[in-house]
């Protein structure tokens, strides 16, 4: 038994052999190293370029720029488009575009406040009244994309007109006064409450905002609806051979980002005040821009929505920070052009990463 | 016998079109092209238009552009009353100098062409403007604010301007405003350029509440302690007033803005804004129909207000808390004859 054993040790010998597998010759730079990390992670990008242009601003613009006061300040004002982004970026994971988001937003909130201010219908009526409207029109925008078999940018470039026009009908293209809110329907303005700690002002629509994005990264990640999202935005073909209904897959995600664009309708009057039919005129492109910064691909499949907000956000400090710093209005678009283009570059060269 | 029917094809052509030209003169056709038929104040001044066309029966074809800054729908425009055989065109352009080659088509056409609320650059493209005196209502809200402020001398100012292309109507109202507020402007023609250190700084609004509150925001945030805030118009004043109320501080600024819109009075009235300068869209226009009317009748061509380069259509202050040695109506009598 002892002798047997002793022949048949191969395992002692073990240690001092060659234990490795066979592979490839590894001759990454650092660069590339880099770049690989990047691909596994592309939401690392605008997260560590968030935290730069945050110390960077932080040094230039200096402590009016790093307080709690004004950092809380900047995610009040990308509340909104950073809502509108998270709807946009569900559309964008399907490999299409929705121009109308904003419009549907405004178009919403208008509703919502004629039906409470001039007609006098309860407010949480009217709001589940532009909640169900938001996900009607965002069905409309999916029928049109799936069953009309029309592109998703001429859809929701038509739409964005027509849910304008209805806006201005329905308006007058006159703004609901804020105090007129308050006296008959105070609730529409649920989101603008604030808590303060310190010097931090969180208002209730920065944690929707955040909510939000919480809600739909779970849905995307960790659930089978989620994954065939991106899978019908990655390869639509490819996605209805294995068996996913791709049509009504596409449906539920408009008619999804529609819903959204409701719920930022609700966090828009409490953000704004009043109820303007002329604002966020550019809000679609607003939210096609934080989407963009945050590394999500406009070919659809690829991408955190995390990314979005992290792009929102970004959007935010720069133009915070180039104010505090006196850079005049004009600058401060200049600089959001070049993130842009910065942002695709940077995606583009993460997509070429090789094995 | 071919020649023979060409000539009498030409000739009844030239009948026909004799005829035409002859019934075109009987009845007035008058052009209104506005920015936008949807923003209250060309709304109200399509009224206008309107009212006075049916009065003196005057034919009115109406066009528009999609948004503010809409150029070709405009261009368009105003080929297609060349093609009308329009006596008159009344425009509020949405580019100053980019309309100035087709106007000057119109004019070689023979039509009278008169700027509402805009004027072209240079001024004399158009044979007449009718508007509001920018400048002046920019003075009035600056010497109010200048007369209410405890210590002028110490004011906190913050402007909030249109936007970051400073058209003609944003650095007027700016630059009269300071100017009235006893600031040395620099270069009046450019927002932005004077070192008084009263002035906060500058932001822009796109004239709408959500970008005035931004705007407040920021301002805010460079100079808590800002108690005088000018606004391109109302809009931007409701936004920068919630602004304010959201920092604790509404009790510490007063606003003053331009345009007396009813929702705008409604704010006087409410003591949100603290006085604004009136315009008056539907005089504007009717006074153009007039003048076109005028025109087709001798030819003759309207002219421009004493020691101005526009025929002033008039602008008054709304105020509730009126100063003495400045004429101004309150929000209760402004109610009355607000647009929109």
């Amino acid at each position: 038994m002892t002798q047997d054993s002793a022949s048949q040790d191969y395992e002692s010998s073990l240690a001092r052999s060659d234990n490795n597998v066979a592979s490839f010759a590894r001759t990454h730079t650092p660069i590339q190293t880099i770049q690989h990390v990047l691909h596994g992670n592309p939401t690392l990008v605008p997260v560590i370029v968030l935290l730069v242009s945050i110390a960077v601003f932080g040094l230039v613009a200096g402590d009016r720029f790093f307080s709690a006061f004004n950092l809380t300040l900047i995610m009040q004002q990308v509340s909104i488009i950073g809502i509108l982004a998270a709807a946009q970026t569900l559309i964008i994971l399907s490999a299409g575009i929705d121009l109308s988001v904003a419009a549907i937003m405004v178009l919403m909130a208008v509703i919502a406040g004629k039906l409470s201010v001039d007609l006098g219908i309860p407010a949480p009526i009217s709001v589940l009244i532009a909640l169900a409207g938001g996900a009607a029109a965002g069905l409309m925008n999916g029928l049109l994309v799936t069953k009309a078999k029309l592109p998703p940018f001429i859809t929701t470039l038509g739409t964005w007109s027509i849910f304008y026009a209805l806006n201005l009908w329905l308006s007058g293209a006159q703004s609901i006064r804020s105090s007129d809110i308050d006296t008959a329907a105070p609730f529409l303005k649920f989101f603008g409450n604030v808590i303060e700690v310190g010097g931090a002002r969180i208002t209730f629509g920065v944690i929707l905002m955040v909510l939000v994005f919480v809600v739909l990264w779970y849905m995307l990640n960790k659930t089978a609806w989620g994954r065939h999202v991106y899978a019908v935005g990655d390869d639509k073909e490819a996605a209805e051979l294995a068996g996913i209904r791709t049509d009504r897959m596409l449906i539920s995600v408009y008619a999804l980002a529609g819903l959204v664009c409701a719920i930022a309708a609700w966090a828009s009057i409490g953000r704004v005040g009043s109820i303007s039919p002329q604002a966020f005129y550019e809000g679609n492109l607003q939210s096609i821009t934080a989407v963009v910064i945050g590394g999500i691909s406009l070919f659809g499949g690829r991408g955190s929505i995390l990314g979005a907000l992290f792009g929102a956000l970004i959007v935010g400090v720069f133009q915070s920070g180039l104010r505090l710093a006196g850079v005049d209005v004009l600058w401060q678009v200049f600089a959001i052009g070049w993130l842009i283009i910065i942002a695709v570059a940077i995606d583009q060269w993460i997509r070429k990463v090789s094995a | 016998m071919t020649r023979i029917t060409a000539l009498t094809g030409v000739s009844a052509l030239a009948l026909a079109l004799g005829a035409g030209a002859a019934s075109a003169q009987e009845d007035v056709l008058a052009c209104l092209i506005t920015k936008t038929d949807t923003n209250p104040f060309f709304v109200k001044m399509k009224e206008g238009a309107s009212e006075a066309a049916n009065e003196l029966g005057v034919e009115l074809n109406t066009y528009a552009g999609k948004l503010d800054g809409d150029v070709e729908t405009q261009v368009a425009a105003v080929e297609s009353c060349i093609a009308a055989g329009a006596s008159g065109i009344l425009i509020t352009p949405s580019d100053s100098r980019a309309l100035v080659p087709v106007i000057e088509q119109a004019k070689e056409a023979g039509i009278l062409v008169i700027a509402l609320d805009t004027p072209f650059e240079p001024s004399d493209a158009a044979h007449a403007t009718f508007a509001t005196d920018n400048f002046r209502a920019g003075e009035l809200i600056g010497q109010w604010a200048a007369a209410t402020v405890e210590d002028p001398e110490n004011a906190k100012i913050a402007l909030l301007d249109l936007s970051a292309a400073e058209v003609s109507v944003d650095y007027l109202r700016d630059q009269g405003f300071l100017t009235g507020f006893g600031i040395d402007v620099k270069d009046p023609t450019d927002i932005g350029d004077e070192d008084d250190e009263r002035i906060v700084g500058h932001d822009v609004t796109q004239g709408n509440e959500q970008g005035g509150r931004q705007a407040m925001e920021n301002l805010l945030q460079v100079d808590p302690g800002i108690n005088v805030v000018y606004t391109i118009n109302e809009p931007a004043a409701a936004g920068a007033h919630e602004a304010l109320s959201s920092f604790g501080l509404a009790d510490q600024a007063t606003i003053v803005s331009v345009d007396g819109g009813c929702p705008g009075v409604e704010d006087v009235k409410a003591g949100v804004i603290g006085a604004t300068s009136m315009q008056f869209p539907l005089k504007m226009a009717s006074l153009g129909i007039d003048a076109i009317v005028q025109y087709a009748e001798d030819g003759t061509v309207p002219q421009p207000s004493d020691g101005l380069d526009f025929f002033n259509t008039g602008v008054t202050l709304v105020t509730d808390q009126p100063v003495d040695g400045i004429d101004s109506i309150t929000s209760d009598e402004a109610l009355e004859q607000c647009w929109g």
